[in-house]
């Protein structure tokens, strides 16, 4: 498993730094939900987010994305120069320009889709009575412009703007593997393809960075494999990632870097290898939940166990 | 093929068809008979061999269920047989005739005192009718094959669109001309008997295909329909005025759709944006009452009108469209209050003059485009246009406006935004919607378009007052919507011409017209709460659960998007 992880990971691909969170601290009323966090993400990266459950990781989440307001503490992403929004050309998945400098995060959820950070809900979140393509032709919205006028006149440019759309949306479909399936209304897809249609719908605001929350949970091992597929096919496009995971393996054989979170603290942040053989993060899971009988854990670290059902339900 | 044509031999009583046969026949037979010794009423009922129009009505019903009986078994079994379930139509039919007949009896002894005043004809014809009713009952329940698949050739799927507007155009004229209540309603029973069976049969089901595959012909017909419409009435005022009244109260309704239908916002003080407009056309009209003295053409008071509208929609919906739900639909409650109690207030001694208070401004004169007085009679080709056809004819420029407006927000990046906030608002946010503007762009078109329609209902009503513009006029634009469908264009159109056509005709409606409305609503919320015309995704959205709908629609939409 190790070995896999060594061949996968290109040599040279992680730049500059995109994501930047600092001391970031969310506290619900007496609750802490998030305490004084940490967290780079540079440019073709993959982070892991991991921790049992209740440990804050989508509450961080929420805070990357400008869903909440941290109490304290800061977010900055790199900005997208202007010029950036030249319309989607060929190419599944296409990083942005050149990164600008850091720049604190917009206040509102919808500036920071447009800045270029675009996520995925640990409960699935699609528009469930729109088809498969729809949803994704939402996630074009906020880089197309036609407004009310050009929409009832109907001139050329409102039409190129349509079909782009579409295309684009039709071929990010075919990107997540649901080509074929864009006609159906996404409440009568399967789990596991409801659950790439969501990466689909996030690919499409054009991000540089997607954060993923929970994106194989209630998965079974083929649709896992083909997920940790599509985020390597994801990052292969010059995409950075962040996941929040359950299932240790898929994680550790995924991420470049992985920050394991315990009670709204972060415990330890390092290699797969070196957090995987931590002592602090068995213990915290196995404080969780009784260690299990797995066999194909990696090798040298603890067993930990795979709470991804115990967390099906958790909130986003 | 033959596989899915497997009958479903739940056991047909043999004596079911000639049952059938013999009702028609009798219904026939007794419409040729006299039904009321009274000739004064009904239009005429009391003449052997000579029906009188609502005897044709019974002829035609009959007429169909023999139609329908020759599918079940005979010449036109082999044909129509695999298609069209028959049986299910005649059962509507023959309780739709009952109906029929029934109420005939009851409107010739409650117009003429008595059931002594029913002659033999009218009973003869009930004999009739029931055993129609009876012998459906015992027909067999067939299986059938899938409308969708069904392919004529496109010559004859056009034709059923002309047939099926001109048939519509035909029964508006023909109900809009009856002048007694009960003839009124019984051609209703007649018209909700005809479109039941071809709901039952399939036909519809076939049509609502064959529409699809025709949109814009459909679109097409039905507005030359609408345009002919004024050429049926020989000059009559009485129904122009009352079609008129329906157009302005459906294009007000189509706007509040926007809203409604496809932003998903309870806006229930609508009507404040017809106000406005019309405020604005009177103020600045020549009535000798007019508060401005500034008389711009009338294109330049459209464009005025419809701007303070849309301004008055931006400045009640920023700081309210934060608030969602219950909370907006009693905001926007309070704002038509406002507005109301302001027109009654700017009289001059309260504040400034502008609309004299509870007088309201009368004398508006009648519109002037360019040399056009829309006062003016015309005769074109030898039929009379009067003053109401010209409104009329405006009116269906400006609902074509509207539509337009309507299907093509729809249909963009806007439309899929505004699905997007229906389905999840925060998960809308988070994919980068701008869900508040998009609110607020709902909210500032449905309110131009109002004020649109408002600057010329001002004309077309001569004068304006503040009583006009109360919360039961929004109460009822509302229930138009929701009546006929949220979110679709038939169906709203429908709701409104119901809504607005049946106070005008019935006097007894309107008198209770609060009750039976209200009661109206209540069984349309527990039985179709997606209203008579239903959006496809409406539908889903009020039947959550129901998984084979939702295979339904999606297959429905994939057609759509050929
Ligand atoms: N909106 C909220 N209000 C109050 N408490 C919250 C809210 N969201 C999350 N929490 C609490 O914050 C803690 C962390 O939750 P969460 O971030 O969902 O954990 P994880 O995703 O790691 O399982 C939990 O104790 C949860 O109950
Ligand atoms: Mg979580």
């Amino acid at each position: 498993m190790t070995v896999t992880n060594e061949v996968r990971r290109p040599a040279s691909a992680i730049g500059e730094p995109v994501l930047e969170a600092s001391g970031v601290t969310m506290r619900f009323g007496g609750l802490l939900a998030v305490n004084n966090v940490n967290l780079t993400v540079r440019e073709g990266e993959i982070v892991g987010l991991i921790g049992p459950n209740g440990a804050g990781k989508t509450t961080f989440f929420n805070c990357l994305t400008g869903l909440y307001k941290p109490t304290s503490g800061q977010v900055r992403f790199a900005s997208v120069p202007k010029a950036a929004k030249k319309p989607a050309s060929a190419g599944a998945v296409e990083p942005n320009q050149p990164t600008g400098a850091l720049q604190p995060l917009p206040p509102k959820p919808r500036a920071v889709v447009r800045a270029g950070m675009a996520r995925t809900f640990q409960n699935i979140r699609l528009f469930a009575n729109m088809t498969a393509l729809e949803n994704v032709m939402v996630g074009r919205y906020c880089r197309t412009t036609a407004g009310p006028v050009t929409s009832v006149l109907r001139g050329p440019k409102f039409r190129r703007e349509e079909a782009e759309t579409r295309a684009r949306a039709q071929e990010l479909l075919e990107f997540v593997g649901l080509g074929r399936s864009a006609e159906h209304l996404a409440r009568n897809m399967p789990y596991g393809d409801q659950r790439r249609l969501e990466i689909a719908r996030a690919l499409a605001t054009d991000p540089k960075v997607v954060l993923l929350d929970e994106p194989t949970a209630g998965m079974n091992p083929q649709e896992t494999r083909q997920a940790s597929d599509l985020i390597f096919k994801i990052r292969d496009s010059g995409l950075s990632v962040v996941v929040i995971e359950h299932d240790m393996r898929f994680i550790f054989n995924l991420c470049d870097r992985v920050l394991c979170l315990v009670r709204g603290e972060a415990l330890v942040e390092g290699t797969p290898g070196e957090v995987q053989s931590d002592p602090r993060v068995v213990e915290a899971y196995i404080g969780t939940g009784e260690d299990d009988d797995d066999d194909e854990a990696g090798p040298g670290g603890a067993h930990v166990q795979d709470t991804t059902v115990a967390e099906q339900e958790g909130k986003s | 093929m033959s596989g899915d044509l497997t009958t479903r031999t739940s056991g047909g009583h043999p004596a079911a068809w000639p049952l059938g046969l013999a009702g028609v026949v009798l219904v026939i037979a007794g419409s040729f008979l006299s039904w009321s010794y009274d000739s004064s009423i009904l239009g005429d009922l009391s003449i052997n061999f000579y029906p009188g129009s609502l005897q044709i009505l019974a002829i035609i019903l009959a007429v169909l269920g023999l139609v329908l009986l020759l599918i079940e078994k005979g010449p036109l079994e082999s044909r129509l047989g695999q298609w069209l379930d028959a049986t299910l139509g005649l059962r509507a039919l023959g309780l739709m005739l009952t109906l029929y007949m029934a109420l005939v009896l009851i409107a010739i002894s409650v117009e003429s005192d008595g059931l002594i005043n029913v002659n033999p004809g009218g009973y003869v014809s009930l004999v009739g009718a029931v055993l129609l009713l009876v012998g459906s009952r015992l027909l067999p329940l067939r299986q059938l094959r899938d409308l969708g698949q069904a392919r004529l050739p496109g010559w004859f799927e056009i034709l059923t669109i002309a047939l099926m507007m001109a048939a519509i155009l035909f029964a508006a004229a023909f109900a809009l001309g009856l002048t007694e209540a009960w003839a009124f309603v019984l051609c209703l029973v007649f018209i909700t008997g005809v479109i039941t069976a071809l709901f039952r049969t399939g036909v519809m089901s076939w049509f609502g295909h064959v529409a699809q595959r025709h949109k814009k012909v459909l679109t097409l017909a039905a507005f030359v329909v609408a345009f002919f419409f004024p050429f049926t009435q020989g000059g009559s005022d009485a129904n122009m005025s009352i079609a008129t009244q329906v157009l302005i109260f459906a294009a007000t309704a189509m706007g509040l759709n926007i809203v409604v239908g496809l932003a998903g916002l309870l806006d229930l003080g609508y009507i404040a944006f017809l106000g406005s407009g019309a405020y604005v056309a009177a103020m600045l009209s020549e009535s000798a009452f007019a508060t401005i003295d500034w008389h711009p053409p009338f294109p330049v008071v459209v464009l005025i009108g419809a701007c303070v509208a849309a301004t008055l929609g931006l400045i009640i919906g920023s700081p309210t469209l934060r608030v969602s739900g219950d909370y907006l639909a009693i905001v926007t409650l309070g704002f038509g209050e406002i507005f109301r109690l302001a027109m009654f207030n700017l009289d001059g001694t309260n504040g400034p003059l502008l609309t004299n208070g509870p007088n309201g401004i009368p004398g508006i004169p009648e519109l002037q485009i360019g040399n056009f007085n829309f006062g003016d009679e015309h005769t074109v080709a030898g039929l009379e246009l009067g003053r109401f056809s010209n409104y009329y004819f405006l009116l269906l420029l400006l609902i074509g406006f509207v539509i337009l407006v309507f299907a093509r927000l729809n249909d963009s990046r806007i439309g899929r935004g505004w699905v997007a906030i229906r389905e999840d608002e925060k998960a809308a946010e988070a994919m980068g919607v701008n869900v508040f503007g998009l609110k607020l762009l709902a909210f500032a078109v449905g309110a131009f378009l109002a004020g649109v329609a408002g600057t010329i209902k001002a004309h077309q009503d001569v004068a304006v007052s503040p009583d006009q513009y109360i919360f039961l006029e929004s109460a009822f634009l509302l229930a138009a919507v929701v009546l006929g469908g949220m979110g679709t264009i038939a169906g709203v159109l429908l709701g409104a011409t119901i809504l607005k056509l049946l106070p005008e005709k019935l006097r007894f409606f309107s008198e209770y017209r609060l009750l039976l409305f209200g009661l109206l609503l209540v069984l349309m919320m527990r039985f179709r709460p997606e209203g008579l015309v239903a959006s496809r995704r409406r539908q889903l959205e009020f039947h959550e659960e129901d998984e084979q709908l939702a295979v339904a629609v999606e297959s429905k939409l994939a057609e759509e998007a050929k």
